[in-house]
């Protein structure tokens, strides 16, 4: 049952808000996400480790059913959304946009959509889940957001259907073959059965709707230009949330469905992201918009996390499942202070900033933390994550693991270098003349303060004793 | 038999009511009741057969009525319904001679009933033809505008042409089999007529269904034609023929070696052609032709795998298909501009209306949660089903295609949704007509979330 309600809140009460006046729709974001995140806080840590499960007869005519099932990774997503919205409502309520009640109402949606890809068990429902978060999206980022906001977002939306597009033959095929079910263990058992070279461009199939939306290189080139147009609560939800869509469909999905395929395309897709890392991590570095900065970086971590998938040793999964939460904390707070930032200097270029430090001290400190925190210092929580995917890469069985972990190691002191280059630019220094008149000297409200808090509580603890969050999966 | 007798006399009901009565809106309430009725005994039909359990044979086993069939044809009366009480105030802006249009419709409908329940092909033809003619006229109802003339004649051209290829076919068949009726054809011993047979039927059926190379009069004739009419030819006529072209190639199973390697030639042809000129379109009911030529192109699987499957496809198929563009058609109809700048800003304007058709347009390109998406889904199952080889990659293609049609529909929200402008109506979208637009848009989500709904007696 309390499956059922991670989906429903958010679901009922995004329905809710298209109808409801502009004023109280804030309350209702803010009373429906502080209630699924305790829903998804009882989960994750009353019930353990233990699997809830919850089945609902659907279509019984085709074989499938709605089918929730959460336990290990799943629990631990939900629990990242359920916080990654509350901290989003929370510190943007101050945030003035047309249409608020639909941009919310959409928001929530959206949200809905994710818990359901997080739960799904069963492999229909699981797609039903992955567009109903998708189309939301599209609305959001087409309506509110910079001007050729709408162009961007068709790109993204083109990519993300196409992908998803590959994967509706790939279900099909796998629901014949498991003699018309979608249910989980079924669609298992019959991949399982697979010869091994049907196994492997299955692997392709499915993987190309992962890999769009995580984004792998060479699949990433909507991601920076819808991270820069829309707007910061679409971005968090993007690239703190909905990529990581990507990631938790390879552990759940498509590692256990196609081990061979796996196997046989694994140093593809290892050099992939390999190249995926230093690629990114470059570009990032020559960036002038403090938006792209992160974008790119973004691509980077997930680019590590892709890696430590298919190296195949169980520290490398481990440190990757709480590499994911850990990013999505973490990215979540380094958007909302880009927003801070730009509204502050009215600009996204960086050279054209400058004295944060003086104009906004309490912002400084938390863009500092969040930079660390981004480039994996110890104290921090990324540090943990990042440390026990490049244990796993040390242990994994490939020949050439060491040269892996030279390369994605580079990734490291790369993203040191360009997160403090953007700290370096936008913290320190004067406050440019051109921009003098009208910066505003004020820090950051209170609702800010509160939703970065959050975020910093989480970093922290997270950091020092891991055990907090990893006993959810573990 | 008791829906083909009341749709025929309604027919004819209709033209003496069109002399008697003068009003026009008259003549269309009574069309709207005739058609309420003729759906009452269609389902009067279907539970006589429901409950008799196994199929009946009619006109000595000429027409035989199955479950099915019979909820086939009520379907497609109940989307006429849909279609006549969302575009009575269309049809009436036509021309005068309101009451003989909804004559032809119902004479139409005869014509959907034959094809959906034939066993003798000479039904089979009847039905073709009784469908096809109304059309002719119909497109070419709005006498002052030279472009409908010009889709009345190309049309009806076209039409005697593969018509003649219908009956040569058909022909060709009986020489190859020495029967007219379906189930008593035996092709396990094949010959050259009745494999010569099959294809000029395939491409008698691709003309009529629009399917590539066949395909060149379906811009012209839904562009000419008064929109009020385009919608209804390019959906439940379209619909019912397909029925009729899934029901025959089923009997054709045996040869399937020969034609589904044609079929899949065509499927490709029909699904490149009209995906990718859609795209190039300015006119929205031009884009919506080429767009229904695409639909064909997935419709097409359907005949592609010809087996029970297939069957319940085609009837969720031309449920999702015809009521997302019979509300696209409707609500084209009160546009001036006609073209997707006329749709620059609906929804600030009626954004219930703009909600409504980016409902219909999500269930074209095949989105879950509407009822296109599993009409798609059940395409590419039949095609999967036939585990032929080169089937994956026809589906890899179709999805391919998929994909470029989200541009074409997405345009359309594009306009409505994030352009600016004041798109100019003919005439105002009434309450009752946004109420028919609810009730269609609460239709395809049900689909799209429960189709069993549709099937709830097998």
């Amino acid at each position: 049952m309390i499956l059922l309600f991670l989906i429903l809140i958010p679901l009922v009460s995004g329905l809710l808000s298209f109808v409801i006046q502009s004023e109280q729709v804030k309350s209702l974001a803010i009373v429906s996400s502080l209630a699924t995140m305790v829903v998804s806080i009882i989960l994750a840590f009353v019930f353990q480790n233990e699997t809830a499960f919850l089945e609902i007869p659907w279509l019984q005519g085709m074989g499938a059913s709605f089918a929730l099932k959460a336990g290990g990774i799943s629990i631990f997503m939900a629990l990242l959304t359920g916080i990654v919205y509350f901290i989003l409502f929370i510190s943007r309520l101050q945030v003035k946009l047309p249409n608020l009640n639909r941009y919310i109402g959409l928001l929530l949606l959206t949200q809905a959509g994710l818990m359901g890809v997080f739960l799904a068990h069963d492999f229909l429902l699981f797609y039903f889940f992955w567009e109903l978060a998708l189309i939301p999206m599209y609305f959001l980022a087409s309506q509110w957001g910079d001007e050729n906001r709408v162009k961007v977002t068709f790109k993204f939306f083109v990519y993300t259907f196409l992908g998803s597009l590959f994967m509706l033959a790939g279900l099909i095929y796998l629901y014949l073959q498991a003699n018309q079910s979608f249910q989980y263990e079924h669609i298992l058992a019959a991949a399982n059965q697979l010869d091994a070279s049907t196994q492997q461009w299955m692997f392709w199939l499915v993987f190309i709707a992962f890999a769009i939306k995580m984004p792998l290189f060479p699949f990433h080139t909507w991601q920076p230009d819808a991270y820069e147009t829309t707007e910061t609560s679409s971005t968090i939800v993007l690239s703190a949330l909905m990529v990581k869509m990507g990631l938790f469909a390879v552990i759940k999905w498509l590692l256990p469905l196609f081990p061979e395929g796996t196997a046989y395309w694994s140093s593809t897709v290892i050099v992939l992201s390999l190249i995926g890392i230093i690629y990114a991590s470059l570009i990032a570095f020559v960036q002038k918009d403090i938006k792209r900065v992160i974008a790119y970086s973004s691509i980077a971590h997930i680019a590590l996390m892709n890696l430590g998938l298919f190296m195949n040793t169980e520290s490398a999964i481990d440190g990757v499942m709480y590499q994911m939460f850990n990013h999505g904390i973490t990215v979540t707070g380094l958007w909302l202070l880009m927003s801070i930032i730009e509204n502050k200097y009215k600009t996204r270029n960086m050279s054209q900033m400058g004295g944060m430090a003086k104009l906004a001290p309490t912002a400084s400190i938390f863009l500092v933390i969040l930079a660390f925190s981004n480039v994996g210092l110890p104290l921090t929580h990324s540090f943990i994550g990042e440390f026990m995917i490049f244990n796993g890469i040390m242990q994994s069985a490939f020949d050439n693991h060491i040269l892996f972990m030279v390369l994605a190691g580079s990734g490291i002191i790369l993203s040191a270098m360009y997160m403090l280059r953007l700290v370096q630019k936008v913290a320190y220094g004067k406050v440019p003349k051109q921009v003098e008149s009208y910066v505003e000297a004020k820090d950051i409200s209170t609702p800010e303060w509160i939703g970065l808090g959050l975020v910093l509580l989480i970093v922290i603890v997270g950091g020092i004793y891991p055990n907090v969050f990893m006993q959810v999966f573990l | 038999m008791k829906p083909l007798i009341a749709a025929a006399v309604f027919g004819v009901l209709m033209m003496f009511a069109s002399l008697n009565v003068k009003e026009k809106r008259n003549l269309s309430n009574f069309a709207n009741i005739l058609f309420l009725i003729l759906l009452g005994i269609n389902i009067w039909e279907f539970v006589e057969v429901y409950k008799h359990g196994a199929s009946i044979e009619a006109f000595k086993g000429m027409i035989i009525y199955s479950p099915l069939s019979v909820w086939f044809n009520t379907l497609i009366v109940a989307l006429s319904l849909f279609y006549s009480l969302y575009n009575a105030r269309g049809i009436e802006r036509v021309g005068v001679h309101v009451g003989e249009y909804y004559s032809l419709i119902f004479f139409m409908l005869v014509g959907a009933h034959l094809l959906s329940v034939y066993n003798h092909v000479l039904i089979l033809f009847l039905g073709i033809e009784i469908i096809s003619i109304p059309q002719y006229i119909l497109a070419g109802a709005d006498k002052r505008n030279l472009k409908s003339s010009e889709a009345s004649l190309k049309y009806f051209l076209m039409g005697a042409f593969s018509t003649g290829i219908t009956l040569m076919g058909l022909t060709l068949l009986f020489g190859g089999t020495g029967t007219f009726e379906l189930n008593a054809m035996d092709f396990s011993e094949w010959n050259y007529m009745m494999l010569t047979g099959v294809i000029f039927l395939l491409i008698s059926f691709g003309f009529k269904v629009s399917a590539a190379p066949m395909h060149i009069w379906t811009p012209d004739v839904y562009d000419g034609a008064p929109t009020a009419f385009a919608g209804f030819m390019a959906t439940v006529v379209k619909a019912s023929i397909f029925m009729a072209f899934v029901n025959i190639f089923i009997h054709f199973y045996e040869l399937k070696d020969v034609w589904q390697a044609l079929i899949a030639i065509v499927i490709v042809l029909t699904l490149l052609i009209g995906n990718i000129t859609a795209v190039y379109q300015q006119s929205v009911k031009r884009m919506l032709a080429y767009s229904s030529i695409a639909q064909s192109g997935f419709m097409l699987f359907a005949v592609y795998a010809s087996d029970a499957i297939a069957v319940k496809g085609i009837v969720l198929y031309a449920i999702a298909y015809t009521l997302a563009t019979l509300m696209l058609f409707g609500v084209l109809s009160h546009m001036k501009d006609q073209t997707y700048d006329g749709f620059n800003g609906l929804s600030k304007k009626e954004p219930f209306v703009a909600f409504a058709l980016t409902i219909a347009l999500l269930s074209l390109t095949g989105i879950p949660l509407t009822a296109g998406f599993f009409a798609k889904f059940y395409m590419l199952q039949a095609a999967f089903n036939t585990g032929i080889d080169y089937t994956l990659y026809l589906v890899l293609f179709a999805l391919l295609m998929s994909t470029v049609s989200v541009y074409y529909y997405f345009r359309l929200i594009w306009a409505m949704y994030f352009k600016i402008g004041n798109p100019i109506l003919n005439f105002e979208i009434s309450k009752a007509q946004k109420a028919i637009l609810a009730l269609g848009l609460v239709l395809i989500i049900v689909v799209g979330i429960y189709p069993d709904v549709l099937f709830f007696f097998l």
